[in-house]
């Protein structure tokens, strides 16, 4: 008797001609849709056209995966491409407010604009004479010293609140939930008033970290907050099984344990700083020149001088603005790769040895390993046994 | 947190002749529960519990669930005050010296007295090793070696052979069982007198607790210890002494009956522990 060919129920694989059939069907829904809105009606707009187009897709991909294949493999094709359209959508606005900035700011953009300033620019001067060195100095001082405040206080809030506890936690939690509610603006004239007019100090980039510091508290506070509340309190007992006083519970054990979600935590509050305008138009108010010293006279800051230059006449002063606003990008994504690399746990994740022993054992890699006979022999010292490898963060959770 | 004890002058005197528990050699220890009183707010979850748990002896701890054996376990090395509103009346000596005496810190008596959870639970965030020395590091005991401390922590665990290699790796990434071994190993390197044991087995398999009893069996020779089992085999198998704990309806636990193993599951006193142990109720 012949054997019969066992096929799976479902399948998943998805071969070159299933590229085709989708290929094909979405070309011929293309066709319809364009003689049903040039050719048989009057309907215009790329907004209707992608929406009628879209869903006559999905209706004829469904039928033709229904002709060609099992009733599950059509309702599996068609969801998937639901739902894969739906990601796509969401990833739209991201890809175009990256791509408008990058196009815009593109003009100016050289190695030029990373070490010059604006001293000694004027509206006829040549259009790449300008640079936002001056920016880049000043949003790094507001913004690191902003985090040099915030981030302590805001991880003692947070272990306050989940760890240590009190009659007070509640009205704490109240608090930061509240400030997360500031608008920025508030947040600068706030600064504005206490610091600059009450103690009669000037604009500086110290008064802007200030600022900065009171919306980067919040965001810190309940991001750490949440990462620590995970760990679980079998730790906690085992630690203090152990004898280990309670500031130590924390520090050795909770905080480590907690690593990959506090740096995530720190790195949503120093973004949402370092991208904020309003409340330094106050405390920084804005320079054309280089002024390195944060705690005295006002600064430039790269979102700041995005917005004070696009509200210029000039083509060159706006690109300018644009320019600086795609270095704002690009220093973002800096800080966050090497916040990764540094600070990505040695021992999260799927364990870079475990996978490595795994691909071993497989037979593609025959080399040895040389973590995993390092010996640790360092004696009593157990603090210093750093080993940054930032790979493992990075594979754990791009 | 206070001990309502009446030979408050007896403390004193014995205090002054044998020091503190800071001062007390690590070795075996014995461990006497003497008229333990627990309760959680104003709510009483044991009463009147004396208990001697013998050096190098096993103790098993049974009975059904919400008798207190566990309460009573972490009363052992006062992890029960850190739970809110727990409240304690009575004394626990080891070796004579009370481990609630108001002069001891509460941290000095979990360095005497350690313990093993239900749930096997090593730090991620540490290697295997780091793991072993974690309990020295935390009570900055210096100028010990740490290899050698490494090492011997691991054998008396049963574990060495199994890890003497990847002692750089995490402790989460060895199964169940191994784990477990690694919390006992963790456990043992801070030299503790006596080793309490919550349910050690109750997340493992059949072969991880085959292990663990065996661990138990071998580490009696280095301390006392003190398990929580609701595997009646089980505490055959491993113990040298057993307490029957037994609370009935909304009325706090205590202990029906304490002896050799053999005595408990042989020829029972007491009626409820005979039909306890012969499986008839619990």
């Amino acid at each position: 008797m012949e054997p019969i060919k066992i096929k799976p129920l479902r399948p998943r694989e998805f071969k070159p001609s299933d590229v085709v059939v989708l290929a094909l069907t979405a070309l011929s829904t293309y066709s319809i849709t364009w003689i049903v809105f040039h050719q048989l009606t009057l309907f215009s707009g790329a907004l209707g056209f992608v929406v009628i187009w879209t869903l006559l897709f999905l209706g004829l991909y469904w039928l033709v995966n229904r002709q060609l294949f099992t009733r599950q493999v059509a309702i599996d094709r068609f969801v998937a491409a639901l739902m894969t359209l739906g990601a796509l959508l969401m990833f739209l606005p991201l890809v175009m407010v990256t791509s408008f900035v990058l196009i815009r700011g593109w003009n100016l953009l050289s190695a030029h604009v990373f070490v010059a300033t604006q001293k000694g620019v004027s509206s006829l001067s040549d259009p790449g004479q300008a640079g936002v060195a001056h920016a880049i100095v000043g949003t790094l001082e507001q913004v690191g010293l902003a985090a040099l405040i915030g981030v302590p206080a805001a991880v003692l809030t947070a272990i306050f609140i989940n760890e240590i506890g009190g009659p007070f936690t509640k009205t704490v939690r109240v608090v930061v939930t509240a400030m997360s509610g500031t608008p920025a603006i508030v947040a600068g004239i706030f600064i504005y008033a206490v610091w600059i007019q009450a103690f009669h100090q000037g604009y500086s980039g110290f008064a802007g970290a200030l600022a900065l510091a009171v919306l980067l508290l919040p965001t810190v506070t309940r991001g750490t907050e949440e990462v620590l509340k995970i760990v679980h309190q079998d730790l906690r007992e085992a630690s203090i099984a152990l004898a280990a006083p309670e500031w130590r519970t924390v520090w050795s054990v909770v905080l480590p344990t907690a690593r990959s979600g506090l740096v995530t935590s720190i790195l949503l509050g120093i973004a949402v700083s370092i991208g904020e305008t309003a409340p330094l138009l106050m405390t920084v108010f804005g320079n054309k020149l280089m002024n390195s010293n944060p705690f005295s006279g006002p600064q430039a800051a790269l979102p700041l001088l995005a917005y004070q230059q696009i509200k210029l006449p000039l083509q060159s002063e706006i690109d300018l603005g644009y320019t600086a606003a795609l270095v704002l990008f690009l220093l973002v994504f800096t800080l966050f790769v090497l916040a990764r690399i540094f600070a990505g746990g040695r021992l999260k994740g799927p364990s870079f040895a475990r996978m490595r022993s795994r691909i071993v054992a497989a037979g593609l890699g025959a080399t040895a390993m040389p973590d995993d006979l390092e010996a640790n022999g360092d004696g009593t010292d157990f603090q210093n046994q750093q080993r940054p490898t930032g790979q493992e963060g990075e594979l754990g959770r791009s | 947190m206070t001990v309502t004890d009446n030979s408050t002058q007896m403390w004193e005197e014995r205090f002054a002749a044998i020091g503190g528990l800071d001062t007390m050699e690590s070795s075996a220890g014995e461990l006497v529960a003497r008229d333990v009183h627990a309760w959680f707010g104003k709510r009483m979850v044991l009463e009147h519990v004396d208990l001697t748990m013998e050096r190098h002896k096993v103790t098993a701890l049974i009975g059904p669930s919400g008798c207190g054996k566990s309460t009573f376990l972490r009363i052992l090395n006062r992890m029960h005050e850190t739970i809110p509103g727990a409240q304690l009346a009575g004394a626990v000596e080891l070796n004579g010296i009370n481990i609630y005496d108001p002069r001891e810190r509460a941290a000095s008596a979990r360095r005497h007295v350690g313990m093993v959870f239900q749930r096997p639970n090593p730090f991620p965030a540490m290697t295997i090793r780091e793991n072993v020395l974690a309990g020295l590091r935390f009570n900055k005991v210096k100028g010990a070696d740490a290899d050698a401390v490494v090492e011997e922590s691991l054998t008396k665990a049963g574990l060495w052979n199994e890890v003497k290699n990847r002692l750089a790796e995490p402790g989460g990434g060895l199964s169940g069982g191994q784990q477990q071994r690694l919390c006992i190993a963790r456990g043992l390197a801070v030299r503790p007198s006596v080793l309490l044991m919550d349910e050690p087995c109750s997340a493992l398999d059949p072969t991880s607790t085959r292990r663990i009893e065996q661990t138990i069996a071998e580490i009696s020779q280095e301390v006392t210890v003190v398990i929580v089992t609701h595997n009646m085999q089980q505490a055959i198998r491993v113990s040298d002494h057993c307490a029957f704990f037994l609370a009935a309806e909304n009325e706090p636990g205590c202990i029906v009956e304490a002896g050799s193993t053999e005595q408990i599951f042989g020829s029972p006193v007491d009626p409820r522990t005979d039909d306890y142990v012969n499986g008839r109720f619990g």
